[in-house]
């Protein structure tokens, strides 16, 4: 049997709007990918610390706050540092389109704002898998 | 409400219209869809009579403004006497930066502030802690000490014009700043007036900005109330929200259920500490969401209102001040597409509209731009004018509650308030509002309706206009807000040097002495206060509270 995708559904920072990440976590799991949430309020190091002990193939971060540029980045850096590369990382939010590139350059492969469909998330997931 | 012959006229009349004018019209134009519903996910018929709102009794149930059960209105002139409070939620970066947004809002014609705080402020953190890495000034304005605020403030007639502060948490310690400034002002606090969110209810049910557990965050929040009542008279010690649960998701329904449910548990924790209910009733105020569904707002405005009047006589309310809700209304955030960001213009007139028709004592209108960043100066300034037309050009002000008496609109109010009793007794089923929450209750039926919501979206059922319909592919081309990158550095300097040019000593004595009172059951604001006006930190008076109470970990559902 082929391996369900496992995805890390991540809050970083002290942002509490977990609307959108509860309904990507759901989305993700109806669409048969074995999701974890982390719940809120999660530092860098928490993250990168329970996908590797989950054993992920994907980390999903949302903020809505506007601090994604630092949050998000400390993430993709910390999972580079424990030789995560291969660890796909998506992001979501409130993100202004001229940060999106910048995230992208950072490793965040996916950046989905508001309005998105949640089918493109798993599509791109599907897609983008390295793991 | 009607005469029993003319009710049976009217059943009659619209029998025979189903049979001989609709029926027949329908078949050979077919309706769009096969049922229609509301935004809760209510079925709304075709067409409202007298017949479905024939067991209401004018007097009884409906009445008249500013008399009970105050359906129609608080006010007997309502907007005719004054209009609402045109009062803009607005901060980022600095305390600087924000003061001069303030300005420029209020030299455009806004008429109340309104404080949003960054997320370490809403945590109780001072701009330098480990936490606020990142966060700082990002999504509203950050306020560490009793410095920050009185630059907040600076030149800005703090006697004169009222402040709402969205600030939950840590809300005791925010007020006590804003308190202190005006004394050092030589503004006495009995005049001073505004709203302090105050509302950690819903924090643990949807917004999510929580510090200590529910047991000593009630009493904190029982403690302002009392020192509210005895001290700042004019102060609305609470700011009871359903927005927040209706941004997390929540149907209309369930927001008006849940935050009414919310203000009748406070009252209940205040008169257990042994408060009278007529002192403390009249400053208790409310805030509610306003979205898409122009009559299912406007009805539940109006059901809030005969709830909350209802069930505060039932608690023993003999003041008829005391049975009045008065609220703020923000249109929805959630709302806002970032697609054709331009056209968040017109969803936010309509929602605005739907607040002034349902009586709101205050309003936000949202920028359009607000689904992209923090709003640049011309996006809130047309949101601002969006207000003034509404209340200088329309005329709806002319009349009081001009939608009371639509057959529609009192069948839905009348609907959501059984609705909402309804989720009452679920709630009481679990053992009342605490243990709901401790259950997971809310956020589980919040998730629900916000992950229906959103699969009707994205297999187009539900239509939103850029979104999923009418779409463009084009650049969006409205400028977005930039910050200041100086201002964290300049913040952290500045408490660096208040650390060090304050006197420590009576800092410490401060603190010390509020550690002792926060472990007995002593009100906790005049130690509050002392250790504020001593220029102790936001992070250090809330360090000092999270040490006795505990911090809250929230069961993560999904």
């Amino acid at each position: 049997m082929e391996r369900r995708i496992r995805v890390l559904v991540a809050k970083p920072g002290l942002d509490g709007h977990d609307r959108g990440a509860k309904i990507v976590a759901r989305a993700l799991r109806d669409a048969g990918m074995e999701v974890i949430y982390t719940g809120l309020h999660q530092t860098a190091e928490m993250i990168v610390e329970t996908a590797i002990q989950e054993d992920v193939d994907v980390v999903g971060l949302s903020l809505l706050s506007g601090a994604h540029m630092t949050l998000f980045i400390d993430v993709t850096k910390l999972l580079k540092e424990k030789g995560m590369e291969d660890v796909l990382v998506v992001g979501g939010g409130i993100i202004p389109e001229e940060d999106a590139p910048k995230l992208k350059k950072a490793g965040v492969a996916g950046v989905f704002g508001p309005g998105t469909h949640c089918g493109d998330i798993v599509d791109f997931i599907k897609k983008n898998v390295k793991r | 409400m009607f005469d029993k012959k003319e009710l049976e006229k009217i059943k009659h009349g619209r029998k025979d219209w189903e049979k001989n004018c609709y029926l027949p019209h329908k078949k050979r134009h077919p309706e769009r869809s096969k049922k229609f519903e509301n935004l809760s996910w209510n079925e709304i018929k075709n067409l409202y009579t007298p017949g479905d709102i024939a067991h209401l009794d004018y007097i009884k149930d409906i009445g008249f403004p500013g008399e009970y059960p105050y359906l129609r209105g608080i006010h007997p002139t309502k907007y005719r006497g004054r209009l609402w409070t045109f009062r803009q939620f607005s901060g980022f970066g600095s305390a600087e930066e924000t003061n001069r947004r303030y300005k420029y809002l209020l030299g455009h014609g806004e008429t109340g502030l309104s404080v949003a705080f960054d997320y370490p402020t809403l945590y109780g953190y001072d701009a330098d802690h480990p936490l606020a890495r990142g966060e700082f000034g990002k999504c509203g304005v950050a306020v560490s000490s009793l410095k920050d605020m009185e630059i907040l403030f600076s030149e800005i007639p703090i006697d004169k014009v009222t402040t709402s502060m969205t600030i939950n948490g840590p809300a005791a310690i925010v007020w006590a700043f804003y308190i202190a400034n005006a004394e050092n002002r030589k503004i006495d606090r009995r005049i001073i007036g505004g709203t302090i969110q105050n509302d950690i209810l819903k924090e643990y049910i949807a917004q999510k900005s929580f510090i200590f557990p529910p047991e000593p965050s009630m009493r904190l929040i029982v403690d302002t109330f009392e020192f509210g009542y005895k001290e700042v008279p004019r102060w609305n010690t609470i700011s009871i929200s359903g927005y927040h649960i209706r941004e997390a998701g929540s149907t209309a329904v369930q927001e008006l259920a849940f935050t009414v449910g919310d203000g009748v548990e406070y009252v209940k924790w205040a008169m257990k500490r042994g408060l009278n209910i007529d002192d403390f009733a009249s400053r208790l105020s409310f805030f509610f969401n306003a979205h898409n569904d122009f009559f299912e707002e406007i009805a539940k405005y109006r059901a809030a209102r005969r709830i909350w009047a209802k069930e505060l006589k039932k608690l023993g309310a003999k003041k008829p001040r005391s049975l009045l809700m008065r609220f703020h209304t923000q249109t929805a955030g959630c709302s806002l597409t970032a697609q054709q960001p331009e056209i968040n213009i017109t969803r936010v007139t309509l929602q605005a509209l739907a607040a002034v028709l349902g009586g709101t004592q205050s309003l936000h209108t949202n920028s359009m731009d607000e689904a992209l960043a923090l709003p640049s100066e011309k996006a809130v300034r047309i949101a601002l004018r969006t207000q003034q037309i509404i209340a200088e050009e329309s005329g709806v002000t002319g009349t009081v509650d001009p939608l009371g008496g639509s057959y529609y609109i009192e069948w839905l109010t009348d609907k959501m308030e059984e609705e909402t009793y309804q989720y009452w007794d679920r709630v009481e089923k679990l053992g009342g509002v605490l243990p709901a929450l401790e259950k997971g209750f809310y956020q589980r039926e919040i998730a629900e309706a916000a992950y229906r919501y959103q699969k009707e979206i994205d297999e187009n059922k539900r239509i939103i206009v850029g979104v999923n319909d009418y779409k463009m592919d084009e650049p969006i081309e409205i400028p977005i807000l930039k910050m200041d990158e100086k201002g964290e550095e300049r913040q952290i300097n500045r408490l660096k040097k208040l650390r060090k040019d304050r006197n420590n000593t009576k800092v410490e004595k401060n603190l010390n002495a509020l550690r002792k009172a926060a472990k007995s059951e002593a009100n906790l604001m005049p130690f509050i206060l002392d250790c504020v006006h001593s220029y102790a930190t936001l992070g250090e008076t809330c360090q000092v509270l999270r040490d006795v109470f505990g911090e809250y970990v929230e069961p993560a559902i999904y």
